[in-house]
């Protein structure tokens, strides 16, 4: 056991709130700081946030079964495909990948922590908050109906009076606070925390893409942060920025909304493209291929993302000139993915490839892409896009890249490293299932909607008539998604089963090659005991096969378990502060004095937050001399 | 004047540059303020106020917030995310104007 | 160097001085969208009150020096903390606040003029990005002042000078970012808008 020594006494003031001191049981996990814990808890929110989501996918895959079929109403109908879209794009996908940044980065990097624990606490909490408030509609019959990206002037009191867009608008902007300041975070650690000699061109590509997605949530979503607060301001307070009887222009709310929404799909997809990079090459037992390459298309993506906005504008009617330069620049990001899937294949291509579940969702997540990435190029054509647009050829397209490219990477990352998680690996069998039934039920529910799309179906339309011919491709697709659903529900039995009984996974199960797989599993709390000294690209690969010896630094010396490791305090202020947040945001819906209660909840959070200061104890691993 | 500072470098600055900086911006604000009341200089306003403006915004920039002195990584994203705004602002500020010339154009 | 509370980092940057830049770098989207938001709008409003019936451009001149200058005495507290003087920081952090408080006055006696004028938020286009313009920068400007002054408060404390120091500089870089972006909008919003 570790010995803890009090030491770093915060400064008590009259804001400070005692210490909390429990490292067991709900408050310890409610004031955590511990990177390890928070991703726990960032997986298990999102895994639930997902299923709500695919909830609401069935009930509108189950609507369109048949022709004029009226198992749920046309309003019904809108409120389930904005929930979906909302749910699935910030609340499910992205905080999941959020789980893999959290956990995962400090030990790929050979780091106690993050650079802020107690902001990336926060930031957990103004996500399962901010998911807590978009749903509140539910519970109120006040459902967001206006799509996920909420164009103006439907979003205006005029068009969706009561509380139901004010939910959508203030929950985005507390789920968005929250992503920034993660941003911010893992900047900081990416570029701050490295272990002594991992120069940057030394870090996983899973670190690269994070760096990557992290500068696009910092840059992309002040955008959006404006859009909700302008029509905040046009639905709280009258003001005219969205209302055409005033010379507003609507279509600057499409701007300010695809600035960050272009940039967006590639925070939802990097993330996965790192986790395959990660899985190809332990699987292949090769190096990745290309790995300069790799890292340099990963930053191309990320700039030529923000220079993108606009093909989705491009029926706006913006003229020859403008969707001709958005075409070519759309058509250009091709040859940075393009090279990406070129050098995956070549990762695979002569390896002593083993065919273990996170290989096949891998494979899955490249197969799938590619037809993503390929109707994605279709788009990038504006008069082709003419023919797509709001059809369900894009519902089709973006699925494959969403579903088909980040789900199933992230699926495949969920396998690759449970073992590290929980010190057990998941069933291989129920694994395998899981993944056909994924695939199959994917492909069976998606493919026909390319089809249905060209054959004219509208996206958004809650029924269609039966002389239309759309019934047969449409009963195939929601066939698929139950198929999907299935694959969903042997997915989460793996989990539980696996948690329990599964096989008690060795040091290295899958003879890998990063920096996390260097410590035990689950990692001690300080994660390293001593920190590594890193002198190759695949750290742990180069000890283990080419005699690559471990070195000392004077950096990891003063660092060490030997001389006690730090670790920062537990604290009540992030939990409060989000919370604090929330109220001023559900008060500004209801009544003035809910909104100054949290304001002063926010205001005092801020202050007990910066005088309890960082906080913590020393920590003496085990078996080292004190 | 050796103060232990945290960025790694040691900053050279003497209280007097900052004075001198402060004397600067203060000149240059009062510049700007006469320039938009001399008829003569009107076609040439918007240049003249964004090129004082731009020299005002350096100024600051490079001596109060020390990233002329500071360690290069802070000037690359500051300078970063300046260039990105400004680049995104121009370009939807074009395409609206673009629009609002073409809707003129038809209306006749 | 290695000193007491001071970690030592792979950029050997510290991590609250990198992660402030990157706060400020992400700030600059957040008010470049504002103020085209703004320019979009400039000259589209329907009915009056106009910016030209109602920007008074000296006085705004004199609340502009006011906070430029506040930018000065805000980098002499930091220059004073870094001398380890005591009563150098307190003064000038208070003069920083100080004039702060009375920018904030500026615009307050502004808004209320403005107001009696017949511009409010819901009147025109002008009146929507003016008011949420500038009112979010007054607000990054009050948040600044209580930021200040808290660490005012707190330097009547017993100092440990490397943690206060860079406390000091943080707090610095925003006030000074809160200060050039005042300077954009002075000239693009105030002075083209009346004289462009």
């Amino acid at each position: 056991m570790a010995t803890h020594d009090e030491v770093y006494q915060g400064i008590r003031s009259g804001f400070a709130l005692p210490r909390p001191q429990s490292t067991t049981g709900f408050w310890s996990w409610v004031t955590t700081v511990d990177h390890k814990r928070i991703g726990i808890m960032y997986f298990v929110t999102s895994i639930f946030f997902f299923l709500v989501g695919g909830i609401e996918a069935l009930f509108i895959r189950a609507q369109l079964f048949a022709p004029n079929l009226n198992l749920i109403s046309a309003d019904r109908f809108n409120q389930l495909f904005t929930m979906h879209g909302t749910t699935m794009v910030f609340l499910a996908v992205m905080p999941l990948s959020a789980a893999f940044f959290n956990y995962l980065l400090p030990l790929m990097l050979g780091a106690r922590d993050v650079a802020f624990p107690r902001l990336n606490a926060f930031s957990y909490w103004m996500y399962l908050f901010g998911g807590i408030f978009i749903n509140l509609g539910w519970f109120v019959e006040a459902v967001p109906a206006v799509g996920w990206f909420g164009y103006a002037n439907l979003t205006s009191t005029t068009y969706t009076p009561g509380l139901a867009t004010d939910y959508w608008a203030l929950g985005l902007q507390i789920l968005g606070i929250g992503t920034l300041v993660s941003g911010f975070n893992f900047i900081v650690t990416i570029l701050n925390m490295r272990a002594p000699g991992m120069t940057l061109m030394k870090m996983p590509v899973f670190a690269w893409t994070t760096l990557v997605t992290s500068f696009l949530i910092i840059f992309s979503f002040p955008s959006v942060t404006v859009g909700l607060l302008l029509l905040t301001f046009d639905r709280l307070f009258g003001a005219n920025f969205f209302e055409v009887a005033a010379n507003a222009d609507v279509v600057l709310w499409q701007h300010l909304f695809w600035i960050f929404g272009h940039p967006e799909v590639y925070i939802l997809i990097l993330p996965a493209m790192g986790i395959v990079s990660e899985i190809l090459p332990t699987f292949a037992r090769k190096p990745l291929f290309g790995y300069s390459v790799m890292v340099f298309s990963t930053m191309l993506i990320g700039f030529m993302g923000f220079m993108v906005w606009s093909h989705h504008m491009f029926t706006v009617g913006l003229g020859p000139v403008v969707n001709s330069i958005f075409s070519l620049a759309t058509m250009a990001i091709a040859i940075p993915t393009g090279v990406k899937i070129f050098n995956w294949i070549s990762t695979l291509w002569g390896g002593s490839i083993r065919f273990r579940t996170p290989l096949l969702f891998a494979l899955g997540f490249i197969f799938m892409f590619m037809i993503g990435g390929l109707s994605g190029v279709m788009h990038s054509s504006a008069p082709s896009n003419a023919q797509q647009q709001d059809t369900y050829f894009v519902v089709a397209h973006f699925h494959y890249v969403l579903i088909g490219g980040a789900i199933f990477a992230l699926f495949a990352g969920i396998y690759y490293w449970f073992p590290k998680v929980t010190g057990r690996l998941m069933n291989e069998t129920l694994g395998k299932l899981n993944f056909i039934l994924m695939f199959i039920g994917f492909n069976v529910t998606f493919f026909p909607m390319h089809f249905l799309g060209l054959m004219g179906m509208p996206r958004r339309i809650y029924t269609y008539g039966p002389e239309l011919g759309l019934t047969f491709w449409n009963q195939v697709s929601t066939v698929g998604a139950f198929i999907l659903a299935v694959g969903v529900a042997v997915f989460l039995v793996n989990l539980a089963v696996s948690l329990r009984r599964g096989e008690i996974a060795a040091a290295d199960p899958w003879d890998a090659r990063t920096l996390e797989w260097m410590t035990s599993n689950p990692p001690p709390v300080y994660n390293f005991a001593e920190i590594p000294v890193v002198s190759a690209r695949d750290e742990f690969w180069a000890r283990k096969y080419e005699g690559v010896a471990a070195r000392e630094s004077a950096a990891a010396h003063e660092n060490s378990g030997e001389r006690g490791i730090h670790l920062p305090g537990n604290s009540y202020f992030p939990i409060l502060m989000a919370a604090g947040i929330t109220i001023f945001s559900l008060g500004l819906l209801y009544h003035a004095a809910v909104t100054f209660t949290g304001l002063a909840i926010t205001v005092l959070s801020l202050f007990g937050w910066a005088f309890e200061g960082v906080g913590g104890t020393i920590v003496y691993p085990e078996g080292e001399a004190r | 004047m050796n103060a232990p500072n945290p960025s790694g470098g040691v900053h050279h600055v003497s209280p007097a540059t900052y004075w001198k900086v402060g004397g600067t911006l203060a000149v240059l604000t009062a510049l700007e303020v006469a320039v938009v009341y001399i008829d003569a200089l009107k076609p040439f306003l918007a240049f003249l106020l964004l090129l004082i403006g731009v020299i005002k915004f350096a100024l600051v920039a490079m001596y109060f917030m020390h990233l002329k002195f500071d360690a290069p990584i802070f000037s690359r994203f500051f300078v970063g995310g300046i260039v990105l705004a400004i680049v995104l602002a121009v370009a939807v500020l074009a395409i609206v104007q673009h629009n609002r010339a073409a809707e003129a154009l038809l209306r006749g | 160097m290695s000193h007491v509370g001071v970690e030592r980092t792979a950029t050997g940057v510290p991590n609250r001085k990198l992660g402030i830049w990157l706060f400020l770098a992400s700030e600059c989207m957040f008010f470049g969208a504002l103020i085209a938001t703004y320019l979009v709008y400039q000259g589209q409003s329907l009915v009056g009150p106009y910016p030209e019936d109602l920007f008074n451009i000296p006085l705004t001149t004199v609340s502009t020096f006011v906070l430029l200058m506040s930018s000065l005495a805000m980098v002499l507290a930091v220059s004073a903390s870094q001398r380890q003087d005591m009563r150098g920081t307190r003064i000038w952090l208070g003069v920083t606040a100080g004039m702060g408080l009375i920018f904030l006055g500026f615009q307050a006696y502004e808004y209320a003029h403005f107001i009696q004028a017949g511009l409010t938020l819901s009147v025109n286009l002008f009146g929507s990005t003016f008011y949420v313009l500038t009112g979010i920068h007054g607000t990054h400007v009050l948040i600044g002042v209580v930021w200040l002054l808290s660490l005012l408060v707190h330097t009547l404390r017993p100092l440990d000078w490397s943690r206060r120091a860079l406390d000091i500089e943080i707090a610095g870089l925003y006030w000074h970012f809160v200060d050039v972006v005042w300077i954009v909008i002075f000239t693009v919003i105030y002075l083209l808008g009346v004289g462009g």
